[in-house]
């Protein structure tokens, strides 16, 4: 197991316009651990990640990353501290190309005359090339993001954040639109990314989340309702009632 | 692949090259004999001089909005501060030979019984720091509604209110007298620069060809921007600003950083356009001045730097054109352009030669 910060949520509360999205929400996620969170729409799981990336502010609980203290610190900040996030529908730059995307990504000082002066080394173009032979990317890297069918692009932005080298990575419906060779695919490179980084993925795909393999944290109404390895989690009456059952 | 965009590339180079050395042809022109038939006159000089400086505005606009999405309708406020930089600069070099002859103090001081010189005009009477002020001012200027808007997360619609409303209120401001600028009448009249008089043919080819020069850094300036990182970075937050945040960039001090640097160049074009023209006044920060420089890149191509040059020149021309016989049908015009534009043109006259395959 690698060294790292472990997240660690308590007591978390969120409410919009009197909906309570989370409701004294806890989780705690280990260094190096792959956890996979799943619940019904509405369960939470989205504004769980916003909470976490510093997108949305709690209305009380705590909220750490190691030291830190995520609900002071803005999104620019959080993701500093190494906390890379995949979003639902694929978020990237459309302008721009595949490779263009990577290198935005790529761990690298991030200050403004850093980047006016940036030359692309030959470390760091072998590390896209990487990134992109890995996500079945590289004979597209001179295209333009947003041509790229909604498969690739959930592929670039799985790349993007293996760019970003974070220490803990946020990853919602990564399979979404991809077909069951890539569902399997996608499966595989994040158990292999876990034990070097923590893994948090948010998934609708039971099959996935079988093929994962490891811990599930299942959300109802803003809280957790059961916790624990799949085959267990698919036992527990609860859990069966609000979700599976249906 | 990589063969079709260094053609591109080598495209783009040549059609500036075309337009500089198009440029330079209004002052040799002008220097010919009265009698020869090419010569080109004083007011074609003077007007290309004018379009030059109108050009380098449009450049620092779509440095800002064609990059970075940030839509500016203020930037006629820092060309017109660059401008009043330089016209305090020709106001005390014109010394004791004003109207009332005083050795210190401009005209419309005297006229409104100035015992001294006020502090903001201390040294102005030396031009780097007049050409210092010129840049400093609006980049100041932009630094700090910059910093107030971005931080707070204001982009869009909103933004470009503000920067109308600061453009608007300093129209105003620059209208009082007591303001010690001159007022409703600005600054005219103007003698001599670095010791040139400004009537000389001298000195107009001098003017244009500073103005060329500047147009020529701002562009090479903002080509190297545009092309680095950076550019690639501006990019990305005109189209998923957030999305940069989580990827640890402070998009905050990105936009800073290019409203300001956009700022600066519109600071200079306003620095060269007074003495070109030879006035200098409130109407400068009029509202509508900053919307038709808008109109500009719009029609010549945002986002791409050339377009935003031609688009200067060709409005212009068809503005000098038209006002020349119907100036009731400009507002019309410019109007009806920004609806073609919109509606057929949305990547300007540069985007109908440059299709880029999708």
């Amino acid at each position: 197991m690698k060294k790292g910060a472990s997240l660690y949520l308590d007591g978390i509360t969120v409410t919009f316009d009197g909906f309570r999205a989370l409701n004294n929400l806890s989780l705690i996620v280990e260094p190096g651990e792959l956890r996979a969170v799943i619940g019904p729409n509405g369960a939470g799981k989205t504004t769980m990640m916003d909470v976490i990336t510093g997108k949305t502010k709690p209305d009380s609980g705590t909220a750490r990353f190691g030291d830190h203290d995520l609900t002071r610190l803005d999104e620019t900040r959080i993701a500093n501290l190494g906390i890379g996030r995949k979003f639902q529908k694929p978020t990237m730059f459309d302008a721009l190309t595949v490779f263009e995307n990577l290198e935005l990504a790529l761990k690298a000082p991030r200050g403004t005359l850093a980047a006016l002066h940036w030359r692309l080394s030959g470390e760091a173009r072998d590390r896209i090339e990487e990134v992109m032979a890995e996500t079945g990317l590289m004979d597209r890297a001179k295209d333009r993001a947003g041509i790229l069918s909604h498969g690739q692009r959930q592929w670039l932005e799985i790349g993007m954040l293996l760019m970003q080298d974070p220490e803990l990575l946020l990853v919602d419906e990564p399979v979404a639109g991809m077909t069951d060779q890539e569902t399997e695919h996608t499966a595989e490179l994040l158990r292999r990314i876990a034990g070097k980084h923590s893994v948090v993925v948010v998934e609708h795909d039971l099959e996935f989340v079988r093929a994962l393999g490891r811990k599930v944290t299942v959300l109802h109404e803003g809280s957790v309702l059961s916790e624990g390895p799949i085959e267990q989690v698919q036992e527990d009456p609860r859990v069966i009632d609000v979700y599976l059952g249906r | 692949m990589p063969g079709i965009s260094a053609f591109r590339f080598n495209l783009r180079v040549a059609l500036i090259a075309l337009i500089f050395v198009l440029l330079l042809l209004p002052p040799l022109l002008n220097a010919l004999p009265a009698s020869h038939p090419l010569r080109v006159s004083d007011f074609v000089v003077a007007v290309t001089g004018k379009w030059i400086c109108y050009a380098i505005l449009a450049l620092s606009i779509d440095l800002a909005w064609g990059y970075a999405g940030i839509l500016s309708l203020g930037h006629g406020a820092f060309f017109a501060l660059g401008g009043y930089a330089m016209g305090m600069h020709l106001m005390r070099n014109i010394g004791n030979r004003g109207v009332y002859g005083h050795p210190v103090l401009p005209d419309f001081m005297v006229f409104l019984g100035y015992k001294e010189l006020p502090w903001y005009w201390l040294g102005f009477e030396y031009f780097p720091f007049a050409m210092l002020m010129a840049l400093l001012v609006p980049g100041a200027l932009a630094g700090l509604v910059g910093w107030l808007a971005f931080r707070s997360r204001i982009t869009g619609v909103y933004l470009s209110i503000i920067t109308q409303a600061m453009t608007y209120a300093l129209m105003l401001a620059f209208f009082r007298n007591d303001m010690g600028f001159g007022g409703n009448n600005g600054f005219t009249d103007f003698k001599d620069l670095l010791g040139v008089p400004l009537n000389t043919p001298s000195a107009r080819a001098g003017l244009y060809l500073a103005a060329l020069g500047a147009l020529l850094i701002t562009l090479l300036i903002s080509a190297y921007t545009v092309q680095s990182k950076f550019g690639r970075l501006l990019i990305a937050i005109r189209d998923a600003e957030s999305r940069v945040r989580f990827l640890g960039y402070d998009v905050t001090a990105f936009k800073l950083f290019v409203f300001v640097l956009s700022a600066m160049m519109a600071g200079l074009a306003g620095a060269l356009y007074v003495p070109i023209v030879g006035i200098i006044n409130p109407g400068e920060f009029s509202p509508g001045n900053s919307i038709e420089a808008v109109v500009w890149v719009a029609f010549g191509g945002r986002g791409t730097l050339i377009g935003a040059i031609l688009g200067a020149f060709s409005v212009n021309a068809l503005k000098t054109w038209l006002t020349s016989f119907a100036p009731d049908l400009w507002l019309l015009v410019l109007g009806g352009l920004f609806i073609i534009v919109t509606l057929f043109l949305p990547r300007g006259l540069i985007g109908l030669g440059w299709r880029r395959r999708s």
